[in-house]
């Protein structure tokens, strides 16, 4: 399955996502997601304003690589790398990583500076459901970019209860 | 032809079933590794990301570390583990020669406790045992397995291979009609694999934390609603023999990640 | 302490920019589960990881129950001098763990 950074905001088609989350045959196993009241994107927005305020935030300038599909929402790869000289007049201050299916809209956030010399942080999320991942990035100068990718994540077929 | 098979009943189809299920050589049979995501199957290939790694480090600490009454390291009669233990888990699970008993590592490792070192044995889903048997099997990564199935070996394969070819459960499905028969193919999912048990202790993501085969074993179990097995039975350890089998000529992936 | 697994080069050469991956044994429980009588398992995760170079902060994280069980991070940090890489793992209950590697720069 091919990683690629996704900008656009494309949703994904509600049918197709709903036929890929049955298809398989047997039912083996209880469902394994968590059943707590799920953030909204109402809820995401809240906690983007908290951090960036009254500044715009304009998509570009971030790569966000994370799998289309997702094989197991408990972790999921993320790449998210930022084009920055990465000096002490401009680099790439905080990464900001949103969602909006999750039960807490913040995720994670990295701290960078001119001693990294690349804008390039890797770790594994956890997805609650199929839903659209954000990455916000805070330059030195203030600017605030950003980028999405929409992720469908299935179910794995032999769980275990509790 | 196989679906007729599975149907018949009585000796004449069980026999068939058997000669079914070992046709297959092990080469062509496929590892999960080779099914996962190519994100998973980096995250798998890379040493310094792969979760499992985590309890093959505590396991190398162990091994170091001296318990029991007999204030013992595993170190102190193994040595370096490097050079003692490399090719030890292609041979397992083997009869123990004194007992009798069928021992896999974690129970090999138990035993060696309990008899050796006079520590009391690790729980079986312990993060202890699975390091200490992750960072064993890891000192045969990349080797092919190779059980001993004759002589003493022969009665808990037999065993293992009728479990094998037994539906069971509520779905009343056996071990080979998806491992067999439907490999490669979609459940929700998943992409069914052979079955071959090469990366175990495995990192499982539904288990968020390394986890042992008879612990895999049991979540197949569940999920044809059968009744499970305790960690450690007897009729998981005469399975394990049977894929090991299976799996013969293959190499052992420890610590695998899967879903 | 829970165990971790630091893996960078140990020498580089003045200038270079090396990456630097870690993992650490830890449940991140979400506080969202429920056990098998239906409860609650209460919240418990890394909240913070920081990691210094010869004094001076370099990366640093904040971890909310998003993050996946036994967090993986990989960044870069350009080498200067020869020096200490301190990694700091602080969890929501005030356990920290520490670890020292050594970086020779040349």
């Amino acid at each position: 399955m091919a990683m690629g950074a996704r900008s656009d905001h494309a949703r994904v088609d509600i049918a197709r996502r709903r036929l890929l989350v049955g298809a398989g045959g047997l039912v083996l196993g209880p469902c394994l997601l968590p059943l707590a009241a799920t953030a909204t994107p109402e809820a995401m927005d809240a906690a983007v304003r908290q951090v960036v305020g009254t500044g715009m935030v304009r998509p570009g300038r971030v790569k966000l690589e994370i799998p289309e599909l997702a094989e197991n929402g408990f972790s999921v790869p993320m790449t998210i790398s930022i084009e920055s000289p990465m000096t002490a007049a401009d680099h790439v201050r905080t990464i900001y990583v949103f969602s909006e299916k999750n039960p807490l809209p913040n995720v994670v956030r990295f701290h960078l500076g001119p001693r990294a010399g690349r804008a390039r942080v890797q770790t594994s999320i956890r997805l609650a459901d199929t839903q659209r991942i954000t990455a916000i990035a805070a330059m030195s100068d203030q600017s605030l970019w950003s980028a999405t990718a929409d992720v469908i994540v299935t179910l794995s077929a032999c769980l275990e209860t509790g | 032809m196989r679906r007729s098979a599975a149907r018949l009943g009585g000796l004449a189809g069980v026999a068939a079933l058997f000669a079914l299920a070992a046709s297959a050589p092990a080469q062509q049979r496929t590892s999960a590794r080779e099914l996962l995501s190519p994100e998973l199957r980096a995250m798998q290939d890379d040493d310094a990301r792969n979760p499992g790694m985590l309890w093959v480090e505590q396991g190398a600490k162990l091994w170091q570390t001296p318990d029991g009454a007999a204030a013992k390291s595993c170190a102190g009669c193994h040595g370096d583990a490097a050079a003692s233990m490399t090719g030890v888990a292609t041979r397992y699970p083997a009869v123990d020669r004194a007992s009798g008993a069928l021992l896999n590592l974690e129970l090999r490792i138990n035993r060696c406790r309990t008899e050796h070192m006079r520590a009391p044995p690790f729980d079986y889903e312990s993060d202890a045992l699975l390091g200490l048997t992750s960072f064993l099997a890891h000192q045969s990564r990349g080797l092919p397995m190779s059980v001993a199935t004759d002589g003493p070996a022969a009665p808990f394969l037999a065993q293992g291979k009728a479990l094998y070819l037994e539906r069971q459960g509520q779905l009343n499905v056996a071990c080979f009609q998806c491992h067999d028969d439907n490999v490669g193919k979609r459940l929700r999912g998943d992409r069914i694999s052979s079955g071959l048990a090469t990366g175990y202790p495995a990192y499982r993501l539904d288990w968020q934390r390394s986890g042992s085969l008879h612990r895999r074993l049991r979540a197949c179990q569940l999920g044809v609603r059968a009744h499970q097995f305790e960690l450690g039975a007897p009729e998981y350890l005469a399975l394990e023999l049977y894929l090991a089998a299976r799996a013969e000529g293959l190499p052992i992936e420890t610590p695998g990640v899967r879903k | 302490m829970a165990q971790t697994r630091i893996v960078l080069p140990k020498t580089a050469k003045k200038g270079e920019i090396i990456e630097i991956k870690s993992l650490i044994q830890h449940a991140m429980e979400t506080g969202h589960r429920r056990d098998n009588m239906g409860l609650a398992i209460p919240r418990h995760i890394i909240k913070s990881y920081r990691v210094t170079y010869a004094g001076e902060e370099v990366f640093r994280a904040e971890l909310f129950p998003g993050v996946a069980a036994n967090p993986y991070f990989s960044f870069t940090t350009v080498a200067t001098v020869s020096g200490d890489v301190v990694f700091t793992w602080e969890d929501d209950r005030g356990t920290v763990v520490t670890e020292t590697v050594r970086l020779t720069v040349t």
